[in-house]
């Protein structure tokens, strides 16, 4: 049995899990078995994850915030009670969290952030991108039970069924020794992590009021923004937009760099983003060495005529 | 307060990367060493805050080999008072080191376990939930700032798109993430200092790996740059829609 925990924050089950069960399905085909997925606490609509190929869906109430602990031993129950050899969970905070306890638990190899199947014909290997995507690790898990962390935005979501039952999973939840006080998330846009369109800038911007041509890029594609450490250092953008080495580090299908200049540690978190986008005026910077597509000129005459050309665009498709 | 960081090392970012006997182990040959940042930056100096602001003793500790030690001394020039290293092999798992760390932490007895947040070779971002597993301990990833009043701690931590503030009581682990706290650079007082604390050198205890490498490769070769007028900006969005697929 493979079983799947799709994290659901403030009740509502996201991309990422849909990925995770798309990615549990096809690793349960190729294993001959079957997908359970598991859901903890109040979530909305869990039966949905029947669609990407969860045979059963099972929810364990009782735990409404978050606890690794908790958490844990909840999944590393269900897994001992359906008798699951392989466990699967996105590698977002939540799962970054639980991967370690939930191995710990179930005497079981773990291996995050993997972006294959895993290829069964010598032992059970999984890849995973390592050294800033400088390098691919093949890792060979030799233990009985694995537990796996699946990369965003790698598997995209596949509907193979309909919707599911959920079922109670039945067993105790443990009381959680942390408080949640409060929890605040930035709404109507995608966080970074999860973005798949994301325009960033740099300090070629030359200032923070400059930015107006950033946001109007990015709402007519619908992206998110990011941005170069330095703007956000010097507070010129809210720090969870920095992305890199010291920041956040993304995969979208497009990222568009404007007045950046692609230092090593801005590119370490934004170099497995699957089209690059460069714009710099400054024909040897190095971002245009890990770009799919350049520009070379000033971004304040290059962005707008973009922003009128993807207007065009849209208004036509 | 009793406080334990857990600090590793890992190869600089401009390192270039290559493999050695069949692509099975990564070259160390002329890497250039860092502490991995979020141990150096955040859970260092934020473990040396706590102390100075309430007493009590930090001690770091590090799974590895002698070729760690100059990260490690680099730990006690920053401000921690002694170090502990569990004498390892180079290319043990994260699992190997959770247990070791495990092991001292049990035996010490600390109030709050630090990490970083991941080590930024790898990335595996599970030893600080292994090591609180073990040790049965509620574990707060992703602080980004702690307050401390008696033995209650209220942590903010990264959350996908926002934060969440949480309260525990120690003993606990954490693990690191920007904003945490403040880089400090060693003084040369710190530095002189430094080679006069205590670093003390455990045997490890025996695990067996569950997770081992079965190679390495660099990843396929970026193909290059297609350049665009910056006059024909229609022509961008044509190939991002048709041939990027990406709008
Ligand atoms: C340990 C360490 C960790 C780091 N971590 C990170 C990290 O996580 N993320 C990160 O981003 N950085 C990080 N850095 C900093 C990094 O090394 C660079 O300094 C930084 O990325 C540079 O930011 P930038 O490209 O915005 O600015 P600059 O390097 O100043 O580049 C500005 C660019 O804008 C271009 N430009 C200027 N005017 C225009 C114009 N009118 N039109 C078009 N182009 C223009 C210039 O040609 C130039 O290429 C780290 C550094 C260290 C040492
Ligand atoms: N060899 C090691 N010795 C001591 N601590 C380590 C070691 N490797 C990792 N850590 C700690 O565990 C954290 C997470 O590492 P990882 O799970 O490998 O990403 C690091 O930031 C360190 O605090």
């Amino acid at each position: 049995m493979v079983l799947v925990y799709t994290s659901s924050p403030e009740g509502q089950l996201k991309k990422s899990a849909f990925e995770a069960v798309t990615y549990g399905y096809k690793a349960a085909q190729a294993l001959g078995t079957e997908v359970v997925a598991l859901t903890i606490g109040n979530v909305d609509n869990a039966g949905v994850l029947g669609q990407y190929g969860a045979g059963k869906v099972l929810n364990a109430a009782g735990a409404e915030s978050f606890d690794s602990g908790v958490h844990a031993a909840v999944i590393a129950k269900v897994a001992e009670q359906i008798g699951a050899s392989v466990v699967v969970m996105p590698d977002d905070s939540t799962g970054k969290s639980l991967l370690g306890r939930v191995a710990v638990r179930l005497d079981a190899g773990a291996v995050s952030g993997v972006k294959t199947l895993p290829d069964t014909s010598a032992g059970f290997v999984v890849k995973k991108n390592v050294f800033s995507g400088k390098a691919i690790v093949d890792y060979n898990i030799n233990s009985d039970k694995k537990v796996l962390s699946i990369a965003g935005n790698t598997f995209p979501p596949e509907v193979v069924g309909g919707d599911v039952a959920v079922d109670a999973a039945g067993v105790d939840v443990p009381a959680s020794r942390v408080r949640v006080k409060e929890v605040s998330t930035v709404k109507g846009t995608v966080p970074l992590p999860e973005a798949e369109l994301v325009v960033s800038a740099g300090r070629g911007m030359k200032d923070p009021g400059n930015w107006g041509i950033i946001d109007e890029l990015a709402g007519h594609l619908g992206a998110t923004t990011a941005c170069s450490r330095p703007v956000a250092d010097v507070g010129w953008r809210p720090h969870h937009e920095h992305v890199g080495q010291t920041g956040v580090a993304i995969r979208p299908n497009l990222y568009i760099a404007i007045g950046i200049s692609g230092a090593i540690q801005h590119l370490a978190g934004v170099n497995q983003s699957k089209t690059i986008v460069v714009i710099n005026k400054d024909p040897e910077a190095p971002f245009f060495k890990a770009a799919d597509y350049g520009i070379v000129g000033d971004l304040f005459e290059v962005v707008p005529r973009l922003n009128e050309a993807i207007k065009k665009f849209k208004a036509a498709n | 307060m009793k406080l334990l960081v857990c600090v590793s090392k890992t190869p600089d970012t401009t390192t270039k990367i290559s493999f050695a006997n069949n692509d099975t182990e990564f070259n160390t040959q002329g890497v250039q060493y860092i502490m991995n940042p979020y141990d150096e930056w955040y859970a260092l100096v934020r473990a040396l805050e706590l102390k100075e602001a309430t007493g009590g003793t930090v001690t770091t500790i590090n799974v590895g080999s002698a070729a760690n030690d100059t990260v490690i001394r680099k730990g006690l020039a920053i401000g921690a008072d002694d170090a502990i290293r569990v004498d390892a092999p180079e290319n043990c798992s994260t699992y190997y080191v959770a247990r070791q760390i495990a092991e001292q932490a049990k035996a010490g007895a600390y109030d709050i376990v630090f990490f970083g947040k991941e080590t930024i070779d790898y990335n595996g971002a599970q030893i600080g939930a292994m090591v609180a597993e073990m040790l049965d301990m509620p574990f707060i990833s992703y602080a980004t700032k702690m307050d401390i009043a008696g033995n209650t701690a209220t942590i903010s931590r990264d959350i996908e798109g926002g934060q969440e503030i949480v309260e525990v009581d120690t003993p606990f682990a954490i693990s690191a993430a920007k904003g945490l706290a403040e880089q400090r650079i060693p003084n040369m007082r710190g530095i002189m200092m430094a080679k006069r604390k205590p670093l003390n050198v455990i045997p490890p205890v025996d695990v067996s790996e569950k997770v081992s490498v079965a190679s390495y490769a660099l990843p396929p070769e970026k193909k290059d740059c297609h350049y665009i007028d910056a006059e024909d900006m229609d022509k961008l969005v044509e190939l991002l829609h048709s041939e990027a697929k990406v709008i």
